[in-house]
């Protein structure tokens, strides 16, 4: 079996590139190690001093504002040092290659780098050319996955629902172009949801996407039936070329969650949405600010997440170096 | 009084610690009697100092609700040992500004933990005093930190353990519970 690249020797969370090749257990221990970070924000000095003395460094190739913030404010929290690097006016511009501005953010004794990237595998590129010492997190690599956002969506669906065993959940919209749909799909099949169903036209559903463990829908009443979540996506218009849809207004109303259509989900299901909104190209407003909507608690969980997850990969034992 | 050996406490009898635990009740009402009650805030350190704080804070009557510290994110030995993924939440029900906080703590040795207890009270507050109570001293101090409220001293070798084993019936064992 080929060797996880994301453990080190003794088992441990080294690196956090994607949702594949970890277990149930993985899994499960970061939702875990969330939960009392959550609470760090009830400090009158709203930080813990775990990470102290560590610099991490925000390695944005892609416009981002939720992420890369609450990646940086999760970091802030942990007493770790945060370097914003900005890369279209960085020396990437001038012709330096990615891989010779890493060995010199090495050079300056960094700790962890937080990727984003349009080419999916750029994080885990990343992670096999850096020193041992050093952690990557993926924060969202092209159409790939978004490890890091698929887990604190896990985390806000546990403080509802408790139990991921009965849960059917449904992920409505472009699921071709989302690396959150599929870092979500692994994470719910491998936490072992009843089902995950995807609904969208038949251009935003990826080819043979059964393979991941999900029905695919296009009929988005019929999908919602029974379902517990409703994970809405959205339209990634600036990812989109040549013609995927007719019109905003078509997608609206073919797959946008209105009251109507929410009806047919159970009564307690919770809707989600990894933002930005596009209030009324796939969610009403009265839903995006309405009873079941949790989009707000995701951004909240975010940090406690990106907590976890950094402290797991930066807090691992020291091992003999071999 | 100091023992020199673990067999004059007698370990694996739940008798033993309710007799401690009157004995450091005593000792916090003496210490605490002419506070203010509305001041005076008990803390228990995850997990063994904790079960003590509950019974303690039963038995005392303490109006205010009973906190609850987990130092994990404080610890200085984080980078060797890693962090445990099941730390529970601190839970400080209670502002602390102004307040007359006991510490409580089930085994004293080294004193790093009462340091990051100490460390994390801070983040959440300045309290007006903070009196560290402990069931057991057993020496071997590495910080300058002093337990007020003691219920047991008794010298150590390095090497040996003692613990404390719950929540259901307290006893004090050697080793492992």
């Amino acid at each position: 079996m080929a060797k996880n690249i994301q453990l080190d020797e003794q088992g441990n969370l080294k690196h956090f590139l994607s949702i594949e090749g970890f277990k149930r257990q993985h899994l499960m221990n970061i939702l875990d190690a969330a939960e009392p970070f959550a609470n760090v924000h009830a400090q009158a000095v709203k930080k813990v001093p775990i990470l102290r003395g560590k610099t991490i460094v925000n390695l944005f190739f892609e416009a981002s504002t939720r992420t890369r913030t609450t990646f940086e404010l999760a970091a802030k929290r942990l007493s770790a040092d945060v370097l914003n690097i900005n890369i279209n006016a960085s020396a990437t511009t001038k012709g330096e290659s990615l891989l010779d501005m890493l060995h010199n953010l090495e050079a300056m004794h960094c700790d962890m780098f937080i990727v984003r990237h349009n080419q999916s595998g750029a994080a885990h590129f990343i992670a096999q050319h850096v020193s041992p010492n050093i952690s990557v997190i993926n924060a969202g690599d092209g159409c790939h996955s978004h490890p890091s956002q698929a887990m604190l969506d896990m985390f806000t669906i546990r403080k509802h629902k408790t139990h991921f065993a009965d849960l059917i959940v449904v992920i409505v919209g472009d699921i071709l172009h989302s690396r959150v749909a599929r870092s979500q799909i692994h994470a719910l099949n491998t936490l072992g949801v009843t089902e995950v169903r995807v609904v969208g036209p038949k251009t935003l559903i990826p080819y043979e996407i059964e393979s991941l463990g999900v029905h695919v829908y296009h009929d988005m009443e019929k999908a919602l039936i029974g379902s517990d979540v409703i994970i809405m996506l959205r339209l990634q218009k600036e990812r989109m070329q040549g013609a995927l849809l007719p019109s905003a207004n078509e997608y609206y109303h073919q797959y946008g969650l209105t009251e109507q259509k929410l009806s047919y989900a159970k009564p307690d299901a919770i809707v989600m949405h990894p933002g930005p909104i596009n209030r009324g190209v796939e969610i009403a407003s009265s839903i995006a600010d309405g009873p079941q909507s949790v989009i707000l608690e995701q951004v909240s969980n975010g940090i406690a997440i990106r907590m976890a997850v950094m402290t797991q990969t930066l807090g691992r034992k020291t091992g003999v170096q071999l | 009084m100091t023992h020199t050996l673990l067999e004059p406490l007698k370990l694996n009898n739940p008798e033993t610690i309710t007799h401690l635990l009157d004995s450091m009740c005593e000792s916090i009402k003496q210490k605490t009697k002419s506070l203010d009650k509305n001041k005076l805030v008990m803390i228990g350190i995850h997990t063994g100092g904790l079960w003590l704080a509950e019974k303690l804070h039963q038995q005392l009557a303490f109006t205010t609700p009973l906190g609850s510290l987990n130092i994990s994110f404080y610890r200085d030995d984080f980078t060797k040992i890693g962090l445990h993924p099941e730390v529970k939440p601190s839970q400080l029900p209670i502002d602390l500004d102004d307040k007359h906080i006991i510490l409580v703590d089930d085994v004293l040795f080294t004193g790093r933990t009462v340091r990051a207890a100490l460390n994390e009270i801070f983040d959440y507050g300045r309290p007006a005093s903070v009196t560290l109570a402990v069931l057991l001293d057993r020496g071997g101090r590495e910080l300058p930190v002093y337990a007020e409220i003691v219920g047991q001293s008794m010298v150590l070798e390095a090497g040996q353990q003692i613990k404390l084993c719950g929540p259901e019936s307290l006893q004090l064992k050697r080793n492992k519970c």
